[in-house]
């Protein structure tokens, strides 16, 4: 009995992923059609992105609430680049940039926010909360101060086939994030990186006194969010071949969702990227069924709240049954 | 009051954690007046047993009867209703609220209006702490008392609550000489005013003048309660572990070979309080091949002497050599580079990643040292655990247990081996055997004699005086952050080390 309900707290993301899917297929004709469920990963690419970030940094026992904002810095950076050149101030410089030169631009600006928030907490202390609530705000203002609020719209075809090409038919996002999200199971399993990322999470003192060092974990948890951010800010712009100032707005607020419905622990040290990938699964499943089943979008909203609560519920009942 | 003088009684006592049998039959009684002393291993059910009559835990079975009625307390409020009060070992305080507001918390004082009324919480606090001869401000934050400090406070609580039946599980693990001693005296003035008192320890030593009573328990189950004159020493061990344990700690004759870690002039200054230090011109040399042992009270520097050499804690003065390299470690991950290893006196808030597997935890230390490749080989590290595991008599299901369901002395074998694992010139040993039964310790000590016989250097901190006399070549005081004695081990005494350890002026 007991075996059988910890085997159910320990998989129970998949049973109810598993579970709506199957209450989908029976109940609508077009939620088990091959479109509609690329469809659905690549809904999910973006948050996926953001949302892997957001697990090492879980992982790592801090929280990053600047992954939208930095979302939109990174991609209208990408896009401006692109579509003005590199020009100083005064105009007395100016330089075509590539899109390549364009996408690592996109990265550089979020791993730079990241290493931002990654110092304002390891090297002046501050909780990442506050550190990365700064930065939420810093990053939206930068990108309104790029942008000058407006749109960055026609992007070219060689940039928008980041986000509307397909290779074997699968559309890019989905490829992208996909390959991310393999990536960066491996990293956190199977690289020493990882293992010290989990330990620090786990308790930082013992983590310390093993030779661990703490802040350089935790930076580079950070620094990697926010490339992750910005990697997710070129996905959408090139998607909607417009890079918005707005873009990104809330979707901290998602990516956390998705990680702790995915099981891994707000304290830290426990939880896993493929735990994440299921959890943003499970969002984007819901988000689709219930567009499919013409649920009212008010109601969507109250049964995500619903859902993430019963998996962090869940959540709590198996981390009980394992001490 | 039943004629016995019986106030508190517990009979036929089970609980079981999951599937795990804590309890299976305990009894006990606290009569008026008496101390009644719970022994028994680590493990045994002691703290178990105190959880459920102080109404923090439910039993399973059995029978409580307060003043021969029986009862069921539902939570620890009740409990403290009808007068029992406990002292956990791990402290309940908060550690932002000031001493006499954790003094009071929940029961304030109030004035006329019905305001909490601070000059008379602060003046009984006071009192309180004055009757346990404790000098210290009742406005202070207990987050800024050592736990020696902080255990008085908790003591000085439950004596403000006028309890009938005090139990005190481990109180003078973290008390220094002094300190144990004024909790002594305050024992037997509360014996004379009729209180019960359970008390539960390890120190067998404590007990002449203050034990009336002696309870053992043995897993989870009554194993003997005799009035305590009519038992000895030997006796107590031997009902506690089941058989006669002479000879606790075996020691080989050892011959040390060359030097393995020199310290010379280290300085440790204080790290909120300018001028003063925590540790002072301390040189001190320990041979491969060699144990030895830093004895001394609570605040004299010991834990910070080890953190200090292991790059936790920058030095302002001083050097060390460590295998005849010159360098004090600047962190921890130097110190680890450099052949050091070190054992720390927390095993769940500094040893081990509680969450973590044994496997991982292991492996953790070695991660700084190891060269290669980034990435883990997960299978060849449980094959290292394991190999590990055997050689410390690990009790295990599997290496990829996490760490967290490891018994106390299990867990300080995965420390022991995740140090181990570094291969380490030197080992720093912090309260090795903290809260660890009988039998854990005398394991762990037979280990670490036989890698001592193959050339490791062992730098040993213990507040055990029995311990340190059993263990250690050669035995260094520290007192006040300076070293102020030295001895061999055959020169060694209880009382030598005791007089080298306590602060000039201070007495006993």
């Amino acid at each position: 009995m007991s075996r059988l309900r910890s085997w159910l707290s320990r998989y129970s993301t998949v049973l109810a992923l598993a579970a709506m899917a199957a209450a989908l297929a029976l109940g609508t004709d077009t939620f088990l059609t091959a479109s509609n469920l690329l469809n659905v990963l690549r809904q999910i690419s973006v948050n996926l992105c953001l949302s892997i970030g957001m697990t090492l940094v879980i992982l790592s026992g801090g929280i990053d609430l600047s992954v939208g904002s930095v979302l939109a810095l990174a991609g209208a950076v990408a896009a401006g680049l692109l579509k003005h050149g590199f020009v100083l101030p005064g105009g007395a410089v100016g330089a075509e940039v590539t899109v390549s030169g364009a996408l690592l631009a996109g990265l550089l600006v979020g791993g730079a926010c990241g290493g931002a928030n990654g110092l304002a907490v390891t090297r002046f202390g501050l909780p990442p909360f506050v550190a990365t609530l700064g930065m939420l705000s810093i990053a939206r203002g930068l990108t309104l101060l790029w942008t000058g609020g407006f749109p960055i719209n026609d992007l070219g075809p060689g940039f928008g086939f980041l986000g509307t090409g397909r290779v074997a038919g699968v559309p890019m996002p989905v490829w992208i994030s996909g390959l991310l999200a393999l990536v960066f199971f491996g990293v956190t399993r199977r690289t020493r990186w990882g293992r010290r990322l989990y330990a620090v999470g786990g308790n930082a003192r013992a983590a310390a006194l093993s030779g661990v060092n703490v802040a350089g974990v935790q930076l580079a948890a950070y620094v990697l969010a926010g490339a992750l951010s910005g990697v997710a800010g070129l996905l959408a712009a090139a998607r909607l071949d417009s890079a918005t100032p707005s873009a990104g707005a809330g979707y901290e607020l998602d990516s956390i969702a998705a990680v702790v419905i995915g099981g891994t622990s707000l304290s830290g040290g426990r939880g896993s990227v493929p735990g994440t990938v299921l959890g943003c699964l499970i969002i984007g499943v819901l988000n689709n069924g219930l567009v499919l089943l013409g649920v009212s979008p008010f109601w969507q909203q109250v049964i995500k709240g619903a859902v993430i609560l019963l998996a962090a519920a869940f959540d709590r009942r198996g981390a009980e049954a394992e001490t | 009051m039943t004629p016995s003088g019986v106030i508190l009684e517990a009979r036929g006592i089970a609980k079981s954690f999951g599937g795990v049998r804590a309890l299976a039959g305990a009894d006990i009684a606290v009569r008026r007046g008496r101390l009644n002393a719970l022994l028994g291993e680590n493990g045994a059910g002691k703290s178990t047993l105190m959880a459920i009559l102080a109404g923090a835990l439910a039993p399973d079975r059995g029978e409580i009867r307060l003043d021969g009625r029986p009862v069921r307390f539902r939570d620890p409020r009740e409990a403290r209703a009808a007068g029992i009060a406990i002292i956990f070992q791990e402290l309940s305080q908060v550690p932002g609220l000031s001493i006499a507001e954790n003094i009071f918390l929940g029961r304030e004082p109030v004035n006329a209006l019905g305001l909490v009324d601070p000059a008379r919480r602060r003046r009984e606090a006071a009192a309180w702490l004055a009757r346990l001869e404790v000098g210290l401000d009742p406005d202070l934050p207990v987050a800024s008392l050592r736990v020696g400090e902080r255990q008085m406070v908790e003591i000085a609580k439950a004596l403000s609550l006028r309890a009938r039946v005090l139990i005190l599980d481990e109180p003078t693990s973290a008390l220094s000489a002094q300190e144990a001693a004024s909790l002594f005296r305050q024992i037997r003035r509360l014996k004379e005013d009729g209180v019960g008192l359970i008390y539960i320890t390890h120190r067998l030593d404590e007990l002449p003048g203050l034990a009336d009573d002696v309870t053992i328990l043995r897993d989870g189950a009554f194993v003997a309660a005799r009035p305590f004159a009519e038992i000895d020493r030997s006796e107590m061990i031997r009902l506690m572990v089941g058989r006669d344990l002479s000879g606790l700690y075996a020691r080989a004759r050892r011959a040390p070979g060359a030097e393995a870690l020199r310290v010379e002039g280290l300085s440790l200054p204080h790290p909120r309080r300018p001028g003063e230090h925590l540790l002072q011109g301390i040189s001190l040399s320990v041979r491969a091949g060699e144990v030895v042992g830093i004895f001394g009270l609570m605040g004299a520097g010991r834990t910070e002497l080890l953190e200090t050499l292991f790059g936790r804690r920058p030095a302002s003065a001083g050097t060390a050599w460590i295998g005849g390299a010159e360098g004090l470690p600047a962190s921890p991950r130097a110190a680890i580079r450099a052949g050091l290893a070190l054992v720390p006196e927390d095993r769940k808030d500094d040893g081990l990643v509680l969450g973590m597997s044994i496997a991982e935890n292991m492996g953790l230390a070695g991660l700084a040292r190891a060269g290669g490749p980034w990435w883990l080989r997960p299978g060849r590290e449980r094959a290292e655990a394991r190999a590990w595991g055997e050689r410390l008599r690990l009790k295990a299901a599997s290496t990829r247990q996490p760490a967290r369901q490891l018994s106390g002395g299990n867990q300080q074998k995965v420390v022991l081996a995740k140090g181990l694992a570094t291969g380490p010139r030197v080992l720093l040993l912090d309260e090795p055997t903290r809260g660890i039964d009988l039998k854990a310790k005398r394991e762990i000590y037979g280990l670490i004699d036989g890698w001592v016989a193959e050339g490791l250097a062992v730098l040993l901190v213990s507040s055990e005086l029995p311990e340190i006399l059993a263990v250690a070549d050669r035995i260094l005081v520290l007192c006040e952050g300076r070293l102020s004695a030295e001895f061999a081990a055959g020169e060694a005494t209880e009382e030598a080390l005791l007089r080298a350890a306590v602060p000039e002026g201070a007495g006993t």
